[in-house]
């Protein structure tokens, strides 16, 4: 893993990236310079990124934020084609083309006394703020993380630093327990008949089972979405979700909601919305990158 | 005028405005109405009768002197008309395009009691688009206003909307330190990821921005005000003296039937801000994708579904339908729109209402069930409440629906600030527009639910006008009104020139 900083400058420009650090061939984290957000972000929120003029813009959230050095820090997944671009252009020293937000409304830090806070996959990034305000709020905090296989893991240490336990799961049994996080959540419950609270991150299918494995115990099970969005504003609806019997904006109503309410089947369908468009950019992209002779290695 | 002009002498017949041929134009996205040329625009101004008591000037939201401006512009003074035009209407450009003018000016003009009204909105857009050709940006003589320690006001702007832009034309030209922030990366709110190019182009509104520059407004982009700081620390902490807030009431209303959920079902400001701000019609050129519907419904018959419907036609729509619950005499749209919508080859569907989205069974639309409505009696609007025909649905096959029925106030400001609000959320302001904290003040959609550019407009200039006697600066603009017109630039920007104590303050290059 190289971590990538700038020299410590007074002159940083807006929206400059001041350190970027690869956790594996595909996901890597951008530390970003912008003071006056870094103040105002809370656990749970979430910014609109968009790198060059004619990009996409993308909801991405805040996976942490430094008050005294004035950063964000944003946690990608090379997943499509903006943010495989991104994975080769954003580099050190180099400014994003607009990064709006802090987006939605913060985590409700709730007086829970013993939280179990769930990441899975790049999910880890934005459940991390969560749990270190639990943790400053007094709490009992158990993280269940979960990665495919070891080479994945990230972050461990800085959840050990706030976490009372932590439960490592993998797929392959690579690194922590064999299995996904509801194994965790189970294994978590088992122990501590007494929790208050979960909170769950990650992909639509994860939440939706770290959402199952705790409607059983009855345990209220907070969880973050991230629907296709354009503004973040609330003026596109793009993001609206089925929560209960209403249907909200995930980016000015959420992005936080009751697992045990929302609709998640609707939600992943409603993710598949621009799937063609998506991999018609991608395969192009891929293909110009090729014609200029710079596949994409510089994740390796 | 040599001799006073009657109905009876003047051109029966409007200048027709030249248009681009209606299947040419469907195809792409170049402005519609190309204009009056100068001749034509001279040949318009001789059907004004300059009545004594002009009813034009009351149509109009912000009083524009509307006789005064087509006699200079029939006098070939066509600067001097600008002046006129821009003492009470910063964006003739904007307006002359988008204002729905048969409802204002044009709707109570005197000659249109017996012949086609004089063509008022084109006039202006005439003056507007020579104005920004030639450059004419009037750098006024700013008034000198001071706070307390010397400096000039500070003043933030939340949304760079019409609404907002007006007020900080108003307050830069008092002499105040004006900043407007705006949440998207570009500004110009609706004007930008609203309104379609072929209504009204981007550059237009590039220039109309750039002649705020001018006068020192200063523009922040990517700032979402209420999160990033709020409106409480603007004046608290940021050392804001007067705060406007033109937010817009830009949250989408969904029609809450069965299938609302489905993909292709999206709201028009969706659609209108993938395509006109986002530029996704050029995808992949462009990274934001916009599926190109085959067979487009848009619900709703207002100027934004027009928008939604003639965009969906220009994207390669094979049809385009309006669905509609009353009739075309009811449908709020410019009636421009509906007919350059019909030319181009849209169907309508009126006293339509959509009662079902029906699914291809993989989560996106197959067809669209509506039933058939007829007119009843009239409801709180006047109009005549649509009500429907049992036993007559029907179903168009569709696989992209467009909501064009409406929006909300958006939440964001009321969710981080302690402003009163009303039950529906809309801001609640006094009859200055001040808000219920003291130097907050509100205007446009976000105080009176959707309305129109020009009502925006006005709104902002009242609250400037708030703003302006909240901060105790003197306003000459409501004194000199009206000071007849004896040359040019009597009255710059609501300024009157004739003012002795004026201070030369440089601007912004």
């Amino acid at each position: 893993m190289i971590t990538k900083t700038a020299p410590i400058r007074s002159d940083k420009k807006p929206f400059e990236i001041l350190t970027r650090e690869d956790y594996s061939p595909v996901t890597y984290m951008l530390e970003v310079h912008h003071p006056q957000m870094a103040r105002a972000a809370q656990p749970g929120q979430f910014v609109i990124v968009m790198s060059h003029a004619t990009g996409e813009r993308i909801p991405l959230t805040i996976a942490d934020f430094d008050r005294e050095k004035g950063t964000i820090t944003l946690v990608i997944q090379a997943v499509g084609k903006t943010t495989m671009e991104m994975q080769q252009s954003c580099q050190v020293g180099t400014v994003l083309y607009g990064i709006a937000g802090p987006m939605g409304i913060p985590s409700h830090v709730s007086s829970a006394k013993k939280v179990v806070c769930v990441g899975g996959g790049l999910g880890v990034a934005p459940v991390y703020p969560q749990a270190r305000a639990q943790k400053e709020n007094g709490a009992y905090v158990i993280g269940v993380l979960g990665f495919r296989n070891k080479d994945l893991v990230f972050w461990e240490d800085k959840f050990r630093a706030i976490c009372d336990e932590l439960i490592i799961c993998t797929d392959d049994g690579s690194a922590g327990i064999k299995g996904f996080v509801t194994d965790g959540i189970k294994q978590a419950i088992a122990k501590h008949p007494d929790i208050d609270e979960v909170v769950a991150i990650g992909p639509p299918v994860m939440m939706k089972a770290s959402a199952q494995a705790t409607r059983a115990a009855g345990i209220k099970t907070m969880v973050s979405l991230n629907p296709i969005m354009v503004d973040g504003t609330g003026m596109c609806g793009g993001c609206r979700v089925k929560v209960g019997e209403s249907v909200k904006f995930a980016c000015v109503d959420g992005p936080d909601f009751d697992g045990h309410q929302v609709d998640f089947d609707d939600l992943m369908v409603r993710l598949k919305r621009y799937k063609e468009e998506e991999r018609v950019a991608t395969e192009r992209w891929s293909e110009s990158c090729r014609m200029n002779g710079s596949p994409m290695a510089t994740a390796a | 005028m040599a001799k006073k002009r009657t109905v009876r002498t003047i051109h029966q017949e409007r200048t027709p405005v030249r248009e681009l041929d209606p299947l040419i134009r469907a195809r792409n996205f170049e402005e519609v109405n190309c204009g009056y040329t100068e001749l034509e625009a001279i040949r318009e101004s001789e059907r004004c009768l300059f009545c004594p008591d002009p009813k034009c000037i009351a149509g109009c939201p912000v009083s524009v002197n509307i006789p005064d401006f087509i006699q200079k512009l029939g006098e070939r003074d066509y600067r001097g008309a600008y002046d006129v035009i821009t003492a009470t209407n910063l964006l003739p450009a904007v307006c002359g395009r988008v204002c729905p003018q048969e409802n204002q000016c044009e709707g109570v003009c005197t000659v249109g009691e017996t012949l086609v009204s004089v063509a008022i909105g084109r006039m202006e857009r005439f003056i507007g688009d020579l104005a920004i050709t030639n450059g004419w940006i009037n750098k006024p003589y700013i008034q000198p206003s001071r706070s307390t320690n010397g400096a000039p006001f500070k003043i933030g702007i939340v949304g760079s909307g019409p609404s907002g832009m007006a007020c900080a034309a108003d307050m830069a030209k008092a002499g105040c330190d004006v900043t407007v922030f705006e949440a998207f990366h570009e500004a110009g709110g609706v004007l930008r990821y609203g309104i379609p190019d072929f209504r009204l182009p981007n550059t237009v509104v590039d220039a109309e921005i750039e002649k705020l520059k001018q006068l020192g407004v200063k523009f922040e982009c990517n700032v979402l005000v209420g999160r990033l700081f709020t409106i409480e620390q603007m004046i608290e902490e940021e050392g804001f003296h007067a705060v406007f807030i033109g937010t817009g009431a830009g949250y989408p209303t969904m029609l809450g039937i069965p299938g609302d959920s489905l993909n292709g079902v999206l709201s028009a400001n969706e659609l209108l801000t993938r395509c006109n701000l986002m530029r996704a019609r050029d995808f992949p050129n462009v990274d934001t994708p916009l599926p190109l519907g085959k067979h487009v419904v848009v619900v709703g018959a207002g100027n934004t579904a027009m928008d939604a419907l003639r965009v969906s036609k220009r994207l390669g729509a094979e049809s385009v339908t309006c669905v509609y619950r009353r009739s075309k005499t009811e449908c709020p749209a410019r009636a421009e729109e509906v007919h350059h919508a019909e030319q181009e080859g849209i169907e309508f569907h009126w006293l339509s209402n959509p009662v079902e989205i029906l699914s291809d069974g993989d989560g996106s639309v197959r067809a669209i069930r509506c039933i058939r409505m007829e007119l009843g009696a009239p409801d709180d609007s006047g109009r005549r409440r649509p009500v429907p025909v049992p036993g007559s649905e029907f179903e168009i096959e569709t696989d992209e629906v467009v909501y064009a029925i409406g929006t909300n106030a958006n939440p964001i400001i009321g969710q981080t600030s302690k402003l009163k609000l009303n039950k529906r959320g809309y801001i609640e302001t006094d009859n200055k527009l001040m808000t219920s904290i003291a130097g907050v003040f509100a205007g446009g959609d976000i105080v009176t639910g959707a309305a129109t550019v020009i009502e925006a407009m006005g709104a902002g200039r009242k609250a400037a006008r708030g703003m302006k006697a909240y901060l105790g600066i003197r306003d000459v603009g409501p004194i000199h009104r009206g000071a007849t017109g004896d040359g040019r630039a009597t009255s710059l920007f609501g300024i009157d020139a004739r003012e002795h104590n004026f201070t030369r303050v440089r601007v912004a290059q």
